[in-house]
């Protein structure tokens, strides 16, 4: 920075001289702003710096929120306004993928990676992905399950597409509109330190859906164990990414409310993989067996059938709800700790 | 235009060489796309003729044969047109919003005419499948398949990354894997009635 240092030296100088030459003479010495921020000595940047700044939002995210509203000036009419919400980079990409994949107890996603950048290339593509991914993977495990049937005739089901689509689509854009809607409020009654705009929740559901790609592609395996323990082990990961991101908007509040939310929260991700997994799972192996016995005693039971074996499997996962709540209070109890 | 020369009210000439020309541009595209060079024809003179006739020959090729397997079929006709048009906008709309210099247009001929190469999949594919199933049968069309997808996504990947800013290359070119990725699969699980 010589230039710099030789227009400050320069300045200190012509006050001097025209001091000299009229001592009466006021001087105002101006610094450039854009050079303060760069002499403040900063604190040291590290572990605990990004804990202080997801307890109290302090300066640097103000001064980033400042910025975001900067950036986003454009009216909503012009295109310009919708390539803001893609400025990313491939490895800012790759980062906050990383980010959902492990949930580090104390880290918080949304201030660790998304720093007041949200974007809606990653949610929407994911979404696409996942959509893709469970329609492909049922086709495949039926295949595979009648693989060597010669009475069997192979069909590619269209319909799963755009059921998924719709499916998916509507959880991760309805599911944060509600939850937005719920912040708000409880922030107008409740003074919250930490807030999320709507995008940013959105950022997070979506980000916290890639988990599921790679577990529809292992769905393909036609053992039923194995399908529990992956849809358990996705949910458990994103479900805590989920939990962990919300947990400080929500702990100031009423400390009933607050786990309310949050079990809301998990058990709405819930319904989301025990849906995939029962569409997955009764419209394909088992259900075409299930399917071709109907076809021959009638209807009525098929549709009942099918209700029973949902019904028995979401009670099953609702009692592991009470293990999740376990640990989500574990979760809990290990974020209070280091802010006292 | 040097075909106005002759008399206007000749029909050969008003139809047929125009008629000529366009479908020389098509085939000259048609080439570039089997033997992609870094060549700025498909971006500089795009038309839309050759999308629509591929994307017309896939559908009809995918449709399923009646109205009578409703029940988990393949797709229809206009499920496949909806597939093709809808994935080629979405994908000009997000290497646009991701700061690329491309138009919208040009973008979707690109797009288009790379899907030649699963256009002449479906058609090797319906001739394989002319004969005896099994799983040598499966096994020639997933190479064939797995071939013309890598062609396709080369062939686009070479027209379309250097409209892209550098560092955002990768997040631009995935839909476009996706969207072959889609189109190979619907080729690959495609059965006869």
């Amino acid at each position: 920075m010589a230039a710099v240092d030789d227009l400050r030296f320069e300045e200190f100088g012509d006050t001097t001289t025209s001091l000299e030459a009229n001592p009466d003479a006021t001087t105002i010495s101006i610094e450039d702003p854009g050079e303060t921020p760069k002499h403040k000595p900063g604190p040291p940047k590290g572990l605990g710096r990004e804990e202080d700044d997801e307890l109290l939002g302090n300066d640097d995210s103000d001064k980033t929120e400042l910025l975001a509203g900067q950036k986003k000036s454009s009216p909503f009419w012009t295109f310009e306004y919708y390539q803001t919400f893609f400025d990313v980079d491939t490895y800012q990409v790759f980062d906050r993928i990383k980010g959902s994949l492990l949930p580090i107890p104390g880290k918080n996603f949304v201030r660790l990676y998304i720093r007041s950048n949200p974007d809606l290339y990653g949610p929407f593509w994911i979404c696409a992905t996942l959509v893709f991914a469970i329609a492909i993977s049922g086709n495949l495990s039926n295949f595979l399950i009648h693989l060597g049937e010669k009475t069997y005739h192979y069909v590619p089901e269209f319909r799963k597409v755009s059921i998924a689509a719709t499916i998916i689509y509507a959880y991760a854009w309805l599911v944060p509109l509600a939850l937005w809607g719920f912040l708000v409020w409880r922030n107008s009654k409740v003074m919250n330190i930490v807030s999320y705009s709507f995008l940013e929740i959105v950022c997070v559901y979506g980000y916290s859906l890639f988990i599921y790609i790679p577990t529809a592609i292992l769905w393909i395996i036609p053992q039923k164990a194995v399908r529990w323990v992956l849809v358990t082990i996705a949910l458990g990961i994103s479900g805590s990414v989920l939990a962990m991101t919300f947990w400080p908007a929500v702990r100031e509040d009423n400390r009933r409310i607050a786990l309310a939310t949050i079990v809301t929260i998990v058990l709405l991700h819930m319904l989301l993989s025990v849906g995939c997994l029962e569409e997955h799972v009764l419209l394909h192996p088992g259900g075409v067996m299930a399917q071709s016995t109907c076809e021959i005693t009638g209807g009525t039971k098929c549709e009942q059938r099918s209700l029973a074996s949902a019904w028995v499997s979401t009670v099953l996962l609702l009692q592991k709800t009470e293990l999740l709540e376990g640990v989500v209070g574990t979760f809990k109890t290990n974020s209070i700790s280091p802010g006292m | 235009m040097a075909e106005a020369v002759e008399s206007p009210g000749d029909p050969e000439t008003t139809t047929s060489r125009p008629l000529m020309r366009d479908l020389k541009a098509v085939g000259k595209k048609f080439m570039h796309v089997l033997y992609p060079r870094k060549s700025n024809t498909l971006l500089r003179d795009w038309d839309l003729w050759g999308p629509l006739i591929l994307c017309v020959t896939l559908a009809l090729m995918l449709q399923r044969g009646s109205v009578d397997s409703e029940k988990d079929g393949g797709p229809q006709f206009a499920e496949v047109f909806v597939i093709v048009w809808f994935g080629a906008v979405t994908i000009t709309l997000n290497s646009k919003l991701l700061g690329g210099n491309i138009s919208f247009f040009q973008s979707l001929c690109v797009l288009g005419y790379c899907i030649l190469p699963l256009t002449m999949a479906m058609l090797v594919c319906r001739l394989v499948l002319l004969a005896e199933p099994g799983p040598i049968n499966f096994m020639v069309r997933l190479f064939v398949v797995i071939i013309m997808f890598a062609w396709s996504i080369v062939a686009s990947t070479a027209f379309l990354a250097d409209s892209q800013p550098p560092n955002r290359k990768a997040l631009a070119v995935y839909p476009v894997f996706l969207f072959y990725f889609v189109i190979s699969w619907m080729i690959l699980t495609f059965t006869p009635q």
